[in-house]
């Protein structure tokens, strides 16, 4: 590869038939050869600048013995091998390279390619911040945890997700009219959580409170996406984001469980009672500022590791499609319908996200260019089976409203198995034709990613549209 | 004539250390000295050189600093330490004993007559 490499940029400049000194174009063929090797992670900056100063020795040496500097190049470089033989090499010796890639803004490289890293690290540190101070805000209205809870379910999105965004937009470096766009949207957000005379007790207020965070987490995609808005790419990279965050989330809220217990374990041990500590401050900022943290994690270790999300894809597929086939034998067997109460019309929605998300996350690490393997056959046997057990349901809650009149949350339920339904559908229908080779497998990627609008316009439906249609019950 | 990869890699300790025994040096110039010695025989390449320094740094034989030669040019050179001398003596002892043990069984006998193909030795 490095022999490729070097043999395109001698061929730009053949009448370099300078024989003596180091010319301008091998200063710049040096450069363009450690830009090269850079992109290895198993040679580090160090590493780099020895094989560099072996290069230019060799160079030398060459050059001494009557090879143009061209050539001379040309031939060290072939000398030294093919890179990947090399990085091989360096990667046995240093394999903890290939581990410990998250290193947090440099150490010993040099200090110019660390400027970003540590920039982006105080912009992260100050989101976050940011939005950990935000929780506690309304406190200075005299709105606590305890006696607003209501108040802090409503807005719940709106105290870090806008830092999120925040973070994501600078360093996407985002033009004005989009940044305008976003603001406006949130401000939105904030609108709808808040303008509605809504009764603590209403269901209403339930179902806004859970669909806010879906249309500002699309909002936030937007900053992710910024310009490239309506590249299928850049939209299926924010749906791997947002797998990626779920997990790094889940992560740390892990480690802030254990953190926390220490806490109150040990300043319990000398009579201390850390509980309001606890409550008021440490759990609610550090869960505000984790959305910022992990979005941070995601962004600078990209690329770096495999992605953790689609490895769970392909872990979970087969088993959940055992355990939906399952169920529909035994529906099937004991012959009568599902009985929907409201938790199990939840339930069923919650299903069809998981098999959503299974797809996604498959889709988003298969190879496009990839035939059709058994793995594309037994997701497609995912999405069947979840869709007859889907309409199974959907026949079930028809019935009982048409039965029993609606409310807020059987109709949110309703919309959202609707959506999901179409989307599984018609994804069930691409599979096919994937399958039988009639489409490309890409077909399927686009149709997930243009499905993207149709969530948040049910979100913010559901937000501004729900409360008065149900006279804010 | 091709030295076997195994006895490469197993020489290439007590190699390197020995031309550091002479007085600190950088990785080109070793290459160059270990072509020279085996009088162009023994071709090391660089993947196998820098990895080798690196460990033999990481095992405290060797120590190494960057100093700046010509213009912005940086050069990382490496010397011996007191372990590595050590190493150094206890490899040497082992291989005088592989050594002598060969000498001993090759003494008094001819040269093998029968060269395999494409072997010039």
């Amino acid at each position: 590869m490095t022999a490729e490499y070097a043999a395109d940029d001698a061929a730009q400049d053949i009448d370099a038939a300078e024989r003596t000194g180091p010319p301008d174009e091998l200063a710049a063929q040096f450069a363009q050869w450690r830009e090269y090797v850079r992109s290895r992670r198993e040679l580090q900056p160090a590493d780099v600048d020895e094989l560099e100063d072996h290069l230019r020795g060799s160079v030398d040496e060459l050059v001494a013995v009557g090879l143009t500097a061209d050539e001379a190049f040309l031939v060290a470089v072939k000398r030294m091998g093919s890179l990947d033989e090399l990085s091989r090499e360096f990667a046995r010796e240093h394999s903890e390279r290939l581990w410990k890639q998250l290193v947090l803004a440099g150490g010993a490289g040099d200090p110019v390619a660390d400027a970003g890293p540590r920039r982006d690290l105080w912009v992260m540190v100050g989101c976050a911040a940011g939005a950990a101070v935000s929780v506690k805000v309304p406190a200075l209205f005299g709105l606590t945890f305890d006696d607003d809870a209501e108040f802090y379910g409503r807005n719940l999105a709106l105290f870090a997700l806008p830092w999120l965004a925040g973070f994501l937009g600078w360093r996407r470096g985002l033009r004005r009219p989009l940044i305008a766009v976003i603001v406006a949207l949130f401000a939105l957000g904030a609108v709808g959580a808040n303008i509605y005379p809504l009764d603590e007790e209403s269901q209403s207020i339930v179902v806004s409170s859970l669909h806010l965070p879906i249309a500002l987490w699309l909002v936030v995609g937007l900053a992710y996406v910024a310009d490239e808005w309506r590249s299928s790419r850049r939209r299926m990279d924010f749906i791997r984001f947002t797998g990626e965050w779920f997990v790094y989330y889940v992560l740390i809220a892990l480690g802030g469980g254990v953190l926390t217990a220490f806490t109150a374990g040990t300043f319990n041990a000398i009579g201390n009672d850390p509980e309001d500590f606890i409550t008021q401050w440490l759990l609610p900022c550090g869960a505000s500022a984790t959305v910022v943290v992990a979005g941070w994690l995601v962004e600078v270790k990209q690329g770096v590791v495999e992605n953790i999300a689609p490895v769970l894809t392909r872990l979970f597929t087969p088993l959940f499609t055992a355990v939906l086939l399952a169920f529909l034998l035994a529906t099937g067997r004991a012959g009568g319908g599902i009985n929907v109460e409201r938790e199990a019309l939840i339930l069923f929605d919650l299903l069809l996200v998981v098999v959503l998300g299974l797809l996604l996350y498959s889709l988003s690490a298969r190879d496009p260019l990839a035939p059709p393997g058994l793995f594309d056959k037994l997701q497609l046997a995912l999405v069947l089976s979840a869709l007859a057990i889907d309409v199974l349901v959907l026949l079930e809650i028809t019935g009982r409203i048409t039965e029993f009149g609606t409310t807020p949350n059987k109709a949110a339920a309703l919309g959202e198995n609707v959506i999901l339904l179409a989307n599984l559908a018609w994804s069930a229908w691409l599979l096919v034709r994937f399958l039988r080779r009639q489409s490309p497998f890409a077909a399927l990627e686009r149709w997930q990613t243009a499905y993207l609008p149709v969530y948040a316009a049910w979100a913010w439906i559901v937000v501004f549209v729900f409360p008065p249609l149900f006279n804010f019950d | 004539m091709r030295v076997a990869k195994d006895l490469v890699a197993a020489s290439a300790t007590p190699m390197v250390l020995g031309i550091l025994a002479d007085g600190e040096s950088y990785g080109y110039a070793i290459l160059r000295r270990i072509n020279e010695l085996s009088g162009g025989e023994l071709d090391w390449t660089e993947g196998l050189l820098y990895p080798l320094l690196h460990r033999l740094e990481r095992l405290g034989y060797v120590e190494s600093s960057w100093r700046s030669v010509t213009g912005e040019r940086r050069r990382k050179y490496y010397r011996i330490t007191g372990t590595g001398l050590t190493e150094l003596a206890e490899q040497r002892r082992q291989w005088d004993t592989v050594v002598d043990a060969l000498k001993e069984i090759w003494r008094d006998r001819r040269p093998l007559t029968a060269v395999p193909l494409g072997c010039r030795a």
